[in-house]
């Protein structure tokens, strides 16, 4: 085939995804950029504020608010979600029966959608007549008010959020099952015992699948919306208003096209930043399967 | 494993010691395992539980377990509470053409990308990869705008049309899956006068199926399950796909737990089917792609 007659075959298959990218992807780009150097509302014309919008943001309680509850969520759900889904994958790679019922039942939650699960988990922390309190004052402990209390709200949700644990779970699985038997066999050997084993062989074995579960994680965590959405609407008192929410709040329900853009824009240098640390750290090891 | 050549006394008591202590392991393990499933299980025995119940049942102290009398009205009632059968036609429709879009839009990009030499192949493929990380918020906006000005608010297209462009991740798996492929296998059908469109569709595509598949059921997921899209732009109650019309059991000061954990199951159930028959692609596509659904 000619070189000329191939490139142009190529751009005609990859043209769905082409034109999808420039129309969806790098044109909204640019131009919410653009935006967030504006204040709009829709319905006028937009006017140039410079970095306005970003200045705002510096002395908004909400935004504030949104960042704290935020981190606070991601730095309590995503270590617990690692540690929990890791301890029930190293279960599962034992030679157990029943692998996949067990495997099934961990990883069904995760299927849920976000907003059944949510109501599911509204009935569970319902205060009076909730299975969470049940359950507490069965085994004599004080019960809560959760998604209704300002300072049980986060941690409510985080809870709820361990259910959904199977599908980092499931990622560490197939990590775990890559690791050499042989090198269990000679850690046996040296006299290893099953914590030695699981400290010197199988986490640094596994690290790159944990890396990479840690940085999804805490990119995701960082998007997490419907469930607060859904159950708190961001109470009480703003203490379940997550970034994206009010980010949406912004968009959606004032119409701060401009502001919500400076709110879009510095949730991806967040990201970024994560992401880079990925490929700084781990980038070889976890993306090895990228290449030719 | 045979330790008869092993004389030495000693040795055969620590071998035997080590049986027992491994006995013992999978013994904690199974425990484990069990005391975690039941935790597991228990909100969705719960929410089965709690659409069978009577509202009165629903909401006594201490709860029960099961519902007293299975009842049934719980469903009905979802029926007559909201249009629920639009809901889930709605949603069908729309996750239906999603997952045809995706198929089509991703496997004929994917092609493009393993097999066809063309000028900027490796910078394109790098910008695909790079768009994977974008946070979909950044682009939420002016997307928005986008379709409002097509006047496409309020209708399914926002929801539909953007799968017929692609998705990365979906086209990077394929990509990588396509490039299992034999070469040799089109070479030798080249020969015997097959076109590009011939042999991506008579020998890539049936050699795909399990990554078609994958991408099928993960794709049928996300859509199903989707909330802030079909939130942004899906007005009318009439438009409302299955996640917006869960939510709108959820009153302002009265909760129908019965109909809403009965309309919740409803909307679990398709999932749970496609999970057991699709079990071992969805996992292992899962795990080898290392995604999070």
């Amino acid at each position: 085939m000619k070189q000329s007659r191939s490139t142009l075959l190529f751009y005609l298959f990859i043209s769905p995804w082409l034109i999808g990218f420039l129309v969806f992807g790098a044109g909204p780009m640019v131009f919410s950029l653009f935006m967030s150097f504006t204040e709009w509302d829709i319905i006028g014309g937009a006017e140039w504020i410079g970095v306005g919008n970003f200045k705002e943001l510096l002395q908004d309680p909400l935004f504030w608010k949104s960042i704290w509850n935020t981190v606070y969520f991601t730095g309590l759900s995503v270590p617990l979600s690692l540690v929990f889904g890791y301890l029930l994958a190293v279960l599962l790679n034992t030679k157990v029966r029943f692998m996949s019922v067990f495997r099934t039942i961990f990883y069904l939650p995760s299927l849920v959608p976000a907003v059944a699960s949510s109501l599911l988990w509204m009935l569970i922390f319902q205060p009076e007549f909730g299975l969470a309190n049940a359950m507490l004052s069965s085994l004599h402990l004080p019960t809560s008010d959760w998604i209704m209390s300002e300072t049980m709200v986060k941690p409510a949700l985080i809870i709820m959020g361990l259910w959904g644990v199977g599908g980092g779970m499931v990622i560490y699985l197939a990590g775990l099952q890559g690791v050499p038997k042989s090198m269990y066999e000679s850690a046996e050997i040296d006299g290893a015992g099953r914590w030695a084993k699981l400290v010197n062989v199988t986490i640094p074995m596994t690290s790159h699948v944990i890396f990479f579960n840690l940085i999804m994680g805490i990119i995701g965590s960082f998007q997490v919306f419907t469930q607060a959405y859904v159950m708190s609407e961001g109470g009480p008192n703003y203490a379940s208003l997550f970034y994206v929410h009010y980010l949406y709040q912004n968009a959606f329900q004032y119409f701060e096209m401009g502001y919500a853009s400076a709110l879009a824009w510095v949730l991806f240098l967040i990201i970024l930043v994560f992401t880079l640390l990925q490929f700084k750290f781990f980038g070889r090891k976890v993306y090895y399967e990228f290449d030719d | 494993m045979r330790m008869k050549a092993v004389t030495n006394p000693q040795v055969k008591v620590k071998h035997r010691s080590i049986t027992k202590s491994k006995r013992a392991d999978r013994l904690a393990s199974y425990a484990l395992l069990l005391f975690w499933s039941v935790l597991f299980i228990l909100p969705f025995v719960w929410l089965i539980s709690t659409s069978l119940k009577h509202e009165a049942d629903a909401i006594t102290y201490p709860p029960t377990l099961l519902p007293e009398v299975f009842d049934w009205t719980n469903y009905r009632e979802v029926f007559e509470i909201v249009d629920f059968t639009r809901f889930y036609m709605n949603t069908i429709i729309v996750t239906s053409l999603t997952v045809l879009g995706t198929l089509l839009s991703c496997s004929i990009v994917a092609y493009g990308f393993a097999r066809i030499k063309g000028k900027g192949r490796n910078v394109w493929f790098a910008v695909l990869l790079a768009t994977m990380m974008l946070p979909p918020q950044v682009t939420m906006i002016p997307t928005y705008l986008i379709f409002a000005q097509l006047d496409w608010v309020n209708t399914f297209m926002p929801l539909i049309v953007p799968a017929f462009f692609g998705n990365p991740f979906f086209i990077f798996l394929l990509r990588q899956f396509f490039k299992t492929v034999p070469k040799e296998l089109e070479e030798a059908a080249t020969i015997d006068g097959c076109s590009i469109l011939g042999r991506f569709f008579r020998i890539i595509l049936p050699l795909s199926v399990p990554a078609l598949i994958t991408v099928a059921i993960l794709s049928f997921m996300w859509t199903w399950n989707d909330f802030l899209n079909p939130l942004i732009y899906l007005n009318d109650q009439e438009n409302f796909t299955l996640a917006l019309g869960l939510q709108m059991f959820k009153g302002q000061l009265t909760m129908l737990w019965g109909p809403m954990m009965a309309a919740s199951t409803m909307v679990i159930m398709p999932l749970v089917i496609v999970f057991f028959f699709a079990q071992k692609y969805f996992i292992e596509g899962i795990a080898t792609s290392g995604i999070k659904g």
